[in-house]
């Protein structure tokens, strides 16, 4: 596409960022409405299809689409973007970034058929097998490459925050990816393979990779965005140097811990999981530095919330941010976790930082770039990020407000006693309690999705180049876009 | 510090190095030690590999993503212990390749839920949940009573098994097929059922699970499974409680 604004300048390779973004926005869709589903099957079993599309076999492709999918397009979109702007310079190779977005792209859909159809490592959010696996790491290393290619080259003499948190984030996600899928196929035409660790050792493998796919994937990555796009959209510089550095090497250094809190009270050793609660509770320190560098960025340019909703995206995002990364410190307590764990509670806490932090920075940053990607003056409606905004964030409180309740209560029923000292509750009176809190979760998810799809509208809008004229009277005549078309 | 951070922050590939190195150090701590020290599985007598049969059933178990929604591991609390049974020992996955934990219980724990059911209500469960628990909200998993249980390789996945560790023997491997058959299709087998018991111990649960005698089908396999969760290990009976061991009431 031919764009002729002048900050989208041919120095930069935009032609992938774009592709990303697209890809984003659609798996987003995807992932959520995926998410919709499967909450519904919950709440209403009978929409369960043996086999091809029972909770089991579903709930994997709702994972996978939303962090990988929609999650990682946007890491790599806007890393890409970021990268570039920072260090004055263009991608190391625009072929190499090429591929990294069919390769990654293609890792997605050979990943989620292979779910559907019952190929799976039976292991949370590293579900792909040997075949995919090996896939990704192709692609990944090309993505390091790339990265790296465009860091040496820069034209700065520094190397900008966000992209110490992108470098983290591909190069712990690699290492994280290889220990994890340590396993021995079947044979070379068997899709089914067998990990190297067992039991109690591939439990504590694949927490350390489960909960560092939050630490890195879900947090560092996203961390970069919000260092890059919070300063830009509020035209402030990040609040303190000094914080960001000590934020940066302490989140690292921590969030690798934390992974046996996943694991208390199971048959991994004490001191493993007494290491993973203290981690897990000093990292709440880091985070909140993180959370107060992006929040205080604002200083002095708090007046633009009431104007910008975009920014109003990326400041709740880090106030989701904050909130989730002290209930997860709480949570990771002992004692909490012996009511917590296995109860919705978790879901709850999961969906918090991703519907919140994950979600939120993330459509803060695509309405940032799509004018800007697309050589558009501005968005084609402001009032429809707002709404977006407020329908979203009523989705998100349902679904978390539904969660803490269903997952306390039944955390509770599970521990009840009756006067005789025997168990109160059976499991499944337990089961029939949290049927109101699956239809009001199913209730969340839908209006987050429904506000993804006002997005997608208003994008689609942009990138048409319209703009909203009840909005911008002003404005008489649609976008330039609509010049480059005629 | 600041300084020295800014000469850091000039140099790409020194960064990546400490990055590195900072975010390996809690992982090789907490990593390594487990495959090293011998107490962190105590050995416990009674558990041994899965036969070739209860195999192909916790690869149904993975392939249908039951840990999504069911656990395999009690923790040791009273309300857990007296609804599900002894906590779970680490021996007692020591051959699950990958463990099934699982970390949500949507449905009830799995740890000892073989012998709990008869094979006939796992069938009807399976088949429809709702017609023997109105409540629930589990899919049906009816269809694996018309597929056959994938036992052609299954000796193949034994010996991919016994690379990573699992000790079966030469000649489990090589009948395994026999053996896989044999275990839910006992008719006019005897003989290849002795060898079953024979080459896997004589605890083995040999019988047709699901009801059909004609077939070895993914409905016998997983019920197969589920039968010898948590079985192996015998636990000393409970004692009696007397006035003197009661336990106190605190509410």
């Amino acid at each position: 596409m031919t764009t002729t604004t002048a900050d989208v300048a041919p120095r930069y390779n935009d032609d992938v960022v774009r592709l990303f973004t697209v890809a984003a926005v659609f798996w987003g869709v995807v992932g959520f409405a995926a998410g919709l589903f499967i909450a519904l099957q919950l709440a209403f079993p009978a929409l369960n299809f043996e086999p091809y599309l029972n909770f089991g076999r579903l709930r994997p492709v709702h994972t996978s689409a939303v962090i990988f999918a929609f999650g990682g397009n946007a890491l790599l979109g806007t890393s890409y973007y970021i990268v570039q702007r920072t260090c004055r310079t263009r991608l190391w190779s625009d072929g190499l970034a090429l591929f990294t977005f069919w390769g990654y792209n293609f890792f997605i859909v050979i990943a989620a058929l292979g779910y559907v159809l019952g190929v799976t490592q039976g292991k949370e959010y590293a579900e792909p097998e040997w075949y995919a696996d090996l896939w990704l790491t192709v692609v990944w290393v090309a993505y390091l490459l790339v990265f790296m290619g465009t860091l040496i080259k820069r034209k700065e003499p520094h190397i900008y925050v966000a992209n110490w948190f992108y470098l983290a984030f591909i190069i712990t996600i690699a290492v994280l990816h290889i220990g994890n899928n340590v396993v021995i196929p079947v044979s070379f035409t068997d899709v089914k393979s067998y990990s190297a660790a067992a039991g109690v050792q591939s439990a504590m493998i694949q927490w350390w990779y489960g909960h560092n796919a939050v630490g890195f994937f879900l947090t560092a990555g996203f961390l970069g965005m919000m260092y890059y796009f919070v300063p830009k959209q509020a035209d402030r510089p990040v609040y303190s140097y000094r914080l960001s550095i000590l934020h940066f090497w302490s989140l690292i250094f921590l969030y690798i811990w934390a992974g046996p809190h996943h694991l208390h009270y199971t048959a991994l050793p004490d001191w493993a999981q007494t290491l993973g609660m203290t981690f897990s509770i000093i990292l709440w320190m880091p985070s909140w530095g993180g959370m107060i560098n992006g929040m205080m960025t604002l200083s002095g340019a708090w007046d633009k919330l009431r104007t910008d909703p975009v920014l109003r995206f990326m400041i709740i995002a880090v106030a989701f941010y904050g909130m989730s990364t002290f209930e997860g410190p709480m949570m990771s307590i002992k004692a909490v976790n012996s009511l917590s764990h296995y109860t919705d509670w978790t879901v709850g806490h999961v969906h918090s930082g991703a519907l919140g932090w994950v979600g939120f920075i993330t459509f803060g940053a695509l309405y940032y770039l799509v004018p800007k990607l697309w050589g558009r003056e501005r968005l084609y409606s402001t009032k429809l990020v707002n709404l977006h905004l407020w329908v979203a964030t009523i989705g998100i409180v349902l679904y978390i407000c539904a969660m803490w309740v269903s997952g306390i209560m039944q955390g509770l029923m599970w521990k009840s006693y009756d006067s005789m000292g025997f168990l109160e509750y059976s499991f499944v009176e337990t089961v029939k309690e949290m049927h109101v809190f699956y239809v009001i979760r199913a209730g969340g998810g839908f209006l987050y999705l429904v506000g993804a799809l006002i997005m997608v509208y208003n994008f689609i809008k942009t990138i048409k180049g319209d703009v909203r004229r009840s909005e911008y009277p002003e404005m008489n005549l649609t976008q330039k876009g609509t010049e480059a078309l005629a | 510090m600041l300084h020295h951070h800014a000469k850091l922050e000039r140099k790409s590939v020194i960064m990546l190095l400490f990055i590195i190195v900072t975010v390996l150090i809690g992982g090789i701590v907490e990593i390594i030690p487990l495959f090293r020290m011998e107490t962190v599985i105590e050995p416990v007598k009674g558990v041994r590999p899965y036969t070739p049969l209860e195999l192909a059933g916790y690869n149904i178990y993975i392939r249908e993503g039951c840990y999504n929604c069911h656990s395999q591991q009690i923790r040791p609390l009273r309300d857990e212990v007296a609804r599900y049974g002894h906590y779970s020992l680490a021996a007692e996955s020591m051959y699950d390749h990958p463990f099934q934990w699982g970390s949500k219980r949507t449905g009830p724990e799995l740890a000892r839920v073989g012998g709990r059911y008869s094979d006939d209500w796992h069938v009807a469960h399976l088949k429809d949940p709702r017609a023997v628990v109105p409540e629930s909200i589990m899919p049906t998993y009816a269809f694996l009573l018309n597929n056959q249980a994938e036992l052609n390789d299954i000796g193949e996945h034994m010996k991919v098994l016994r690379t990573v560790g699992v000790p079966y023997t030469d000649d489990q491997i090589a009948n395994a097929y026999q053996d896989g058959m044999a275990q839910a299709h006992t008719e006019d087998l005897d003989e290849n059922v002795a060898g079953l018991l024979e080459r896997h111990g004589d605890k083995i649960n040999a019988r047709v699970f699901d009801g059909n005698p004609e077939m070895v089908t993914e409905m016998d396999a997983l019920i197969a499974y589920l039968q010898v969760l948590g079985t192996m290990v015998e636990f000393p009976a409970a004692e009696p409680v007397t006035p003197d061991t009661a336990p106190v009431d605190q509410e």
